[in-house]
C-alpha cells in the first residue's frame, strides 16, 4: 500500500526539529542527528505535505481483478429468529450503491429455522438471500458464524459486505474480515460508490472532530459495520422480489470451542435509540427543575428524557440516557437540545435526527452547528412557556 | 492461569480539531493516558489470577512513549509488559494492527486467556480484539459481563449480545474482550510505583524479533484500508434562528411543533 521514506540526504537540524513540530501525533522524533518516525504514526501524510520535501510518500499497489468480486451483501442480523432493523436500512442502502456499479444485493442469513426471516428480506429489494440454516446456528457463536460466513464469500465474492454494528456483527465481522485478510471500516456515517467498485466509507476519527474518507483498494471483499439508525429504513415492497438460495451447511462449519448455556432478555430498559422524540439535557439545564421541565416536555411529546457525558460522569443522569460516541447513537424525528454545548462526541451521536432543536444562552455554542431551529436565550424561560402552549394554558 | 491483557496508550482528550481551512489537525499538547476502558480487563486479568490463581502480563503497540501504560498496568499489579514498537509498525488498520499484535503475542508466550477492553477511545473501532483471536485462532467473545467460574479447561461467563444475555462456556485458551463497567478498577500502587525497577517491568519487541519477517505484513504495507482524505465534519445549511424574547420564541417553537405533526 506504500510508505513513508525520509529523505536523509535533505536532513538538516533546522529542517528536522520544524518537522517534528508539524507530526500531530508526536510520531516523529529526531536524535543525535538521525530523524525517524516511530509507530505512533496514523499516516495522516502531513508530514509529506507539509515537510519541506523531507519525507515522501511511496505508493506500491499490488493490483487484484475486481472484476471478479460482483455483488454487494448484507449480512442479516438475525437472533432469536427476529431480524435486527439495521438489516433494512442496509438493504436500502445497499441497493442505492448497487446502483452505481449495476451489481446485485444479496443477503446473507445464518440462523436455525429462519425461513420467515429470509421471506421478508425478499421484500427489501434484494436479489438473492443465501440461508445457512442449521441447528449448530441457532445462538451466536462466532465460530461457526464465521466459518458459514467465509464459506459464502468463497462461492459467492461478493464485492463490498455492509454488517450492522451490533454486538453480533462487531464479533463476527472482524474475525471474517482477518480471515480474508481483508479491510474492515468501523462504524460508517457515509457510504458511496466508485464505478470501479471501490467503496468510499467515510466515518468520524478522532473522536469525530474529523471525517475520514476510507477505501479499501487492494482487496476484496471490502467490509464495514453500520451503526443501526444511521441510514433510514426503506419501506417494505407488497409484492416479494428475488430468490432465496439454502446453502449446504458441513460439519466443519459447526465446530465450536463455546457452548450457550442460556440466555434471558435484557430488562426493558428505556431506548433512547428507539424514540422518536428526544428531550436532551446538557450541564446547562442539569438543575432538579430543569429536569422535571424536560421531562414533562417529553411526556408531553411521547419521547424519552436523553443527556450528555458529563450528566452521567456525575450520577445526575443513567447511563443508558447518554448520548454520544461513548454512549448512544440516536436519529429521532425530533430532538430538543435544552442547555446543551453541543461537543463533537455528543454531536456525533445525534446529528443525524431529523429536526434539531437547540436552546442555548451561549450564542457562540458549537450545538448551533449541528442544529436545525436555533433558540438563543434561556431555557429556564422559554420551555415553561412552550409547555404552556402545548397544555392550552395561554 | 497465564493471562495477557492488551492495552493502548491513547490521548487524554479527544479536542482534536482540524483547521477547516488548511485541513491541518491542531495540536495542543494533550497528555496521553491508558485507555479507560482497558482498566476493566486489567480488573478482571487480576481478579481471576486472584481466585484461580495466576499471572497478568500486558501488552501495548506503540511508540516507546507506550511504556508508561505498561508501567501502569505494573503498578496495578501485572508482573511486567511488553511494548511493540517500531516504524515498520506506522501506519498500521485494524488488520496490520492485529496481526501485529498477535505476532507480539506469540513472542510473550503460551497464555490461557487473553483479555481486552471493550474499544478505545481514540479508534472506538472495537475490532481490534476480534481480529487478534483470529489470528491467533482462538475462540472469543466480546461484551462480557461477568466470569462466572473456571473449570474443567473452562471459562463460564456472560455476555451482553444486544437484547439478550447470554450465559456461555468458553474453552480455553480464548480471548475474551469485557465491556465498560463491569467492575471497579483498582488504583496504581504508590508502594509498588517506588520499589519499580523499569527494566524488569517493560520489555520492548521490534520487527526484528518477530517470527514473520515480511515487512509486507506490517504497518501501512500490511494494511487493507487507505484514508483517502480527512475532512473537517460539515455544518447544516438549513438553519433558522428564533428571534425576539423567550415568550415568542417559545410561540415559534409551539407552531414549529404543530407544523413537524408533533402534537
Amino acid at each position: 500500500m506504500g510508505k513513508l521514506v525520509i529523505r536523509r540526504d535533505l536532513v538538516t537540524p533546522d529542517k528536522a526539529n520544524a518537522l517534528v513540530d508539524i507530526c500531530p501525533f508526536g510520531a516523529i522524533c529526531y536524535e543525535n542527528g538521525i530523524l525517524d518516525i516511530s509507530s505512533g504514526c496514523k499516516m495522516c501524510k502531513m508530514c509529506v505535505r507539509k515537510g519541506q520535501g523531507l519525507v515522501e510518500f511511496h505508493e506500491e499497489t499490488k493490483s487484484i481483478d475486481k472484476n471478479l468480486w460482483r455483488g454487494i451483501c448484507v449480512y442479516a442480523d438475525c437472533t432469536g429468529g427476529k431480524l435486527h432493523r439495521v438489516t433494512f436500512e442496509l438493504c436500502g442502502k445497499a441497493k442505492e450503491l448497487a446502483c452505481v456499479t449495476g451489481h446485485p444485493v444479496y443477503a446473507l442469513l445464518i440462523g436455525h429455522e429462519v425461513s420467515a426471516c429470509a421471506e421478508q428480506l425478499l421484500h427489501y429489494g434484494v436479489d438473492k438471500v443465501f440461508v445457512y440454516d442449521h441447528p449448530a446456528f441457532a445462538d451466536f457463536r462466532v465460530e461457526p458464524y464465521a466459518a458459514a460466513f467465509c464459506d459464502f464469500i468463497d462461492k459467492e465474492k461478493p464485492s463490498s459486505i455492509l454488517v450492522g454494528a451490533t454486538n453480533l456483527g462487531r464479533q463476527l465481522a472482524p474475525r471474517v474480515a482477518a480471515r480474508c485478510r481483508t479491510g474492515l471500516t468501523a462504524d460508517c456515517t457515509v457510504l458511496q460508490m466508485k464505478e470501479n467498485t471501490d467503496l468510499i466509507q467515510i466515518r468520524p476519527a478522532f473522536g469525530g472532530n474529523i471525517m475520514a474518507q476510507i477505501v479499501t483498494p487492494n482487496t476484496r471483499p471490502q467490509f464495514c459495520t453500520v451503526r443501526y439508525k444511521v441510514f433510514s429504513e426503506p419501506k417494505p415492497t407488497d409484492v416479494p422480489s428475488g430468490e432465496i438460495i439454502p446453502m449446504a451447511v458441513t460439519e466443519e462449519m459447526c465446530r465450536a470451542a463455546v457452548e450457550i448455556l442460556g440466555s434471558v432478555a435484557k430488562p426493558t430498559d428505556i431506548d433512547i435509540a428507539e424514540a422518536d422524540v428526544i428531550v436532551a439535557v446538557g450541564r446547562g439545564a442539569a438543575s432538579e427543575a430543569m429536569r422535571a421541565m424536560a421531562k414533562e416536555l417529553a411526556d408531553l411529546l411521547g419521547g424519552v428524557v436523553a443527556c450528555t457525558r458529563p450528566l452521567v460522569e456525575e450520577n445526575i443522569m443513567d447511563a443508558k440516557r447518554q448520548i454520544g460516541l461513548s454512549g448512544r447513537t440516536v436519529k429521532p424525528k425530533l430532538i430538543f437540545a435544552l442547555g446543551i454545548s453541543g461537543a463533537v462526541q455528543f454531536a456525533a451521536g445525534m446529528k443525524s435526527s431529523d429536526c434539531i432543536v437547540a436552546v442555548n444562552s451561549d450564542p457562540a455554542a458549537p450545538i448551533f452547528d449541528v442544529a436545525h431551529y436555533c433558540v438563543v436565550g434561556d431555557v429556564n424561560a422559554i420551555v415553561p412557556k412552550l409547555i404552556d402552549h402545548i397544555k392550552g394554558v395561554s | 492461569m497465564k493471562i495477557l491483557v492488551c492495552v493502548k496508550q491513547v490521548p487524554g482528550s479527544n479536542n482534536v480539531e482540524v483547521d477547516p481551512v488548511t485541513g491541518v489537525l491542531k495540536r495542543s499538547g494533550i497528555p496521553s493516558k491508558i485507555n479507560p476502558y482497558d482498566l476493566y480487563a486489567i480488573e478482571t486479568a487480576l481478579t481471576l489470577a486472584e481466585r484461580f490463581g495466576g499471572t497478568v502480563q500486558t501488552l501495548t503497540m506503540g511508540p516507546p512513549q507506550a511504556k508508561a501504560v505498561i508501567l501502569e498496568t505494573v503498578c496495578m499489579g501485572a508482573s511486567h509488559g511488553t511494548v511493540l514498537t517500531d516504524r515498520k509498525f506506522a501506519g498500521a488498520d485494524v488488520l496490520a494492527t492485529a496481526y501485529t499484535i498477535s505476532q507480539g503475542i506469540r513472542k510473550c508466550g503460551d497464555f490461557d486467556l487473553i483479555l481486552c477492553g471493550k474499544q478505545t477511545t481514540d479508534g472506538d473501532t472495537a475490532q481490534v480484539g476480534a481480529e487478534v483471536a483470529e489470528y491467533l485462532a482462538l475462540p472469543n467473545v466480546s461484551n462480557v459481563l461477568s466470569i462466572e467460574d473456571c473449570r474443567e479447561g473452562k471459562l463460564f461467563l456472560t455476555a451482553s449480545l444486544d437484547d439478550r444475555i447470554v450465559t456461555q462456556s468458553v474453552r480455553l485458551p480464548c480471548l475474551i474482550s469485557v465491556d465498560g463497567d463491569i467492575n471497579t478498577p483498582r488504583l496504581p500502587s504508590y508502594k509498588i510505583r517506588k520499589s519499580l525497577k523499569e527494566e524488569d517491568a517493560v520489555r520492548f519487541l521490534t520487527f526484528a524479533d518477530f517470527d514473520d519477517q515480511d515487512p509486507d505484513h506490517y504497518g501501512l504495507t500490511g494494511s487493507a484500508t487507505q484514508v483517502e482524505r480527512i475532512f473537517p465534519p460539515e455544518k447544516v445549511a438549513q438553519k433558522h434562528t428564533l428571534q425576539g424574547d423567550a415568550a415568542q420564541q417559545a410561540d415559534q417553537l409551539y407552531r414549529l411543533l404543530l407544523d413537524k405533526k408533533m402534537l
